[in-house]
């Protein structure tokens, strides 16, 4: 447990001493703030008192806050690649795994701690969306109950894809292979999303049931369900599972 | 301390390490010499848990590499070929981060890096970031972060590589200070380092043991034959270089005759002489009775880079031409290791 804290704060330090963090960061504030938030209230302002005046105020929990959480959640899925690519492959490169692999730590502490630190950064990225947010609950009176549901799926949804990202990144020396093979992953994951939605078929149903995007669509309408839940975390253990087969692999081979 | 029986790692395609047993007692400085690709780093990883052996079993301060790595893990300090550094961080910093990570209290942290940045004189720079340092610091770095948890074993790939030579001797003085209660297994292809630190020499090529021997034997008895140059004319034209050679050889305590380039009808030939042997004198008898000149005959002397060599390529010309001295010296090295076990 000490450990997993060390090298989680390894990460963080990393982070944060490169642009990686600051860009990625930037990156979303502008991409959430500046592209999805602000058009919407400013719509949300214009259409809000005409339809007060119809009798039916805009209820701000599935007109507004949604979409606004949809978007972050497709906006992360391709900074995600972002976070990842360095985990593995930069100690890989300079030889710093050597060093890992080296002292008496297990290698499930080292991927425990470096998925954790990246957890971390995500976390922040979604702290800023919910800076943005903040504001309709000065201004309105959303229902706060399903944006926590939301906030739980969009936790979810990144712990899955950066264990993927970290497992993919664990599979070679190059950040930018990792990167492009991980934003490759999200791409593809964020198509089929979209294809299998109007396919009824046997094969698009699987597809979509372990596609995930389509769990965080629940979590997204303020429903809680298991079924989701047991998807993410056995997926999120599933790639961190693999990803410590990487790591063993890299002894036999390298 | 370390012991290494029977020790194979295979890869893909190549065999990198075949079949090496050797021990190291405590407290000794042993120095692991090879060619480049001879398998010495190899060996070092199995040591130190980083690569598991193909088949094997090396033990190092009583756990098996293979069963109990973390706990061989906490006893070894290890210096890769390239120093493992985190060019973002601080160099206090980093101590902080390694010591901890090899289990070094929180409360004791700070004396340690303290302690180790006096040790390696990385005082100047240990609030710079690893990334702006010059290679002989960051090679220190990587020796402090080696020694930082005060193992029990230190191995060490290539310590010495980019120092200037004060900062070798400096290292040199440092591992000498370590030795006694430390075990020390340090790589390296400049041969003086080895004579100057190291207690014992194993040398590998080819990713076999070609010698386990103390500095001082080693030397001793590859430097005890002399060589010697001999410069043969003849006044009636050249004699024929084959019989000149032959009687060469025949001359008694003689283990090797190599023909030169002649030059101007002069034949030129290095003698080699079995250890222990002094052969000027009979060569001269020999070349004056045949009724040949005798022009020049200087002692050439081996130096540890010719033994290092001698010893390095010895299988490989064993393997093509039997010829008798070096199946001898072979021999020889096989009844010292004998000696050791």
């Amino acid at each position: 447990m000490k450990n997993i804290l060390l090298i989680c704060r390894k990460e963080m330090r990393s982070y944060f001493a490169s642009p990686i963090a600051y860009a990625v960061l930037a990156l979303f504030a502008f991409l959430f703030g500046g592209m999805v938030f602000y058009p919407t209230v400013r719509e949300l302002v214009r259409m809000g008192p005409q339809a007060q005046m119809q009798g039916q105020p805009i209820n701000l929990n599935d007109m507004v806050i949604r979409p606004l959480l949809g978007f972050a959640s497709t906006i992360s899925l391709f900074l995600l690649p972002l976070i990842t690519m360095r985990l593995f492959a930069e100690e890989k490169r300079s030889g710093t795994m050597e060093l890992l692999l080296t002292s008496p730590v297990r290698d499930i502490e080292i991927i425990l701690g470096k998925w954790i630190g990246a957890m971390l950064l995500y976390l922040s990225v979604l702290a800023m969306s919910a800076l943005n947010l903040s504001f309709l609950f000065i201004w309105g009176k959303p229902d706060w109950k399903p944006v926590l549901v939301a906030y739980l799926g969009l936790i979810l949804q990144g712990g899955c894809l950066l264990a993927i990202g970290a497992f993919i990144s664990s599979l070679t020396k190059n950040q930018i292979v990792a990167g492009g093979a991980t934003f490759f992953v999200c791409l593809i994951l964020w198509l089929l999303s979209w294809f299998t939605a109007f396919d009824s078929s046997l094969a698009s149903q699987v597809v979509n049931y372990l596609s995930i995007v389509t769990h965080f669509e629940n979590f997204s309408k303020g429903v809680l369900d298991l079924k989701d839940i047991v998807f993410y975390l056995s997926m999120i253990f599933f790639a961190l599972f693999i990803t410590s087969r990487s790591m063993e692999s890299l002894r036999w081979r390298s | 301390m370390i012991k290494v029986e029977g020790l194979t790692k295979r890869y893909a395609r190549t065999v990198a390490v075949d079949n090496i047993s050797f021990e190291v007692e405590k407290g000794q400085i042993v120095g692991f010499l090879g060619p480049n690709g001879a398998g010495k780093t190899t060996t070092m990883r199995v040591l130190t848990c980083f690569l598991p052996p193909t088949s094997g079993t090396a033990n190092v301060a009583g756990f098996d590499v293979i069963e109990n790595p973390l706990e061989v893990k906490k006893r070894i300090g290890y210096l890769p070929e390239t120093p493992p550094l985190y060019p973002e961080m601080e160099v206090s910093e980093y101590l902080t981060f390694v010591g901890k990570l090899k289990g070094i209290s929180s409360a004791d942290i700070k004396s340690k890096v303290d302690d180790v940045t006096g040790k390696c004189s990385l005082g100047d720079v240990r609030n710079k970031l690893i990334g702006k340092l010059s290679k002989g610091y960051r090679q220190r770095v990587g020796i402090a972060q080696a020694i930082i948890h005060n193992p029990e074993v230190l191995i060490l790939d290539e310590p010495t590589s980019g120092l200037d030579p004060k900062q070798i001797i400096e290292i040199r003085d440092l591992l000498r200070a370590l030795a006694g209660d430390h075990t020390i297994i340090l790589s390296t292809h400049i041969l003086s380092e080895v004579e100057h630190s190291c207690e014992r020499v194993i040398i590998i090529s080819q990713g076999r043991l070609v010698a386990i021997d103390s500095v001082a034997n080693l030397t001793n008895r590859l430097r005890g034959s002399e060589a010697v140059a001999v410069e043969v004319e003849s006044a009636a034209g050249q004699p024929p270089p084959g019989d000149v050679q032959l009687r060469l050889e025949q001359v008694p305590g003689v283990s090797r005759v190599v023909a030169k380039e002649p030059k101007d009808g002069r034949l030129l030939f290095e003698v080699e002489s079995l250890q222990g042997r002094h052969i000027r004198a009979d060569l001269a008898r020999t070349v004056v009775q045949a009724g040949w000149n005798l022009n020049e005959l200087r002692s050439v002397g081996l130096s540890l880079e010719d033994i290092f060599l001698q010893l390095t390529t010895a299988e490989k010309s064993t393997a093509e031409k039997k010829d008798e001295p070096k199946a001898e010296s072979k021999a020889e090295k096989k009844a010292a290791e004998g000696d050791k076990k």
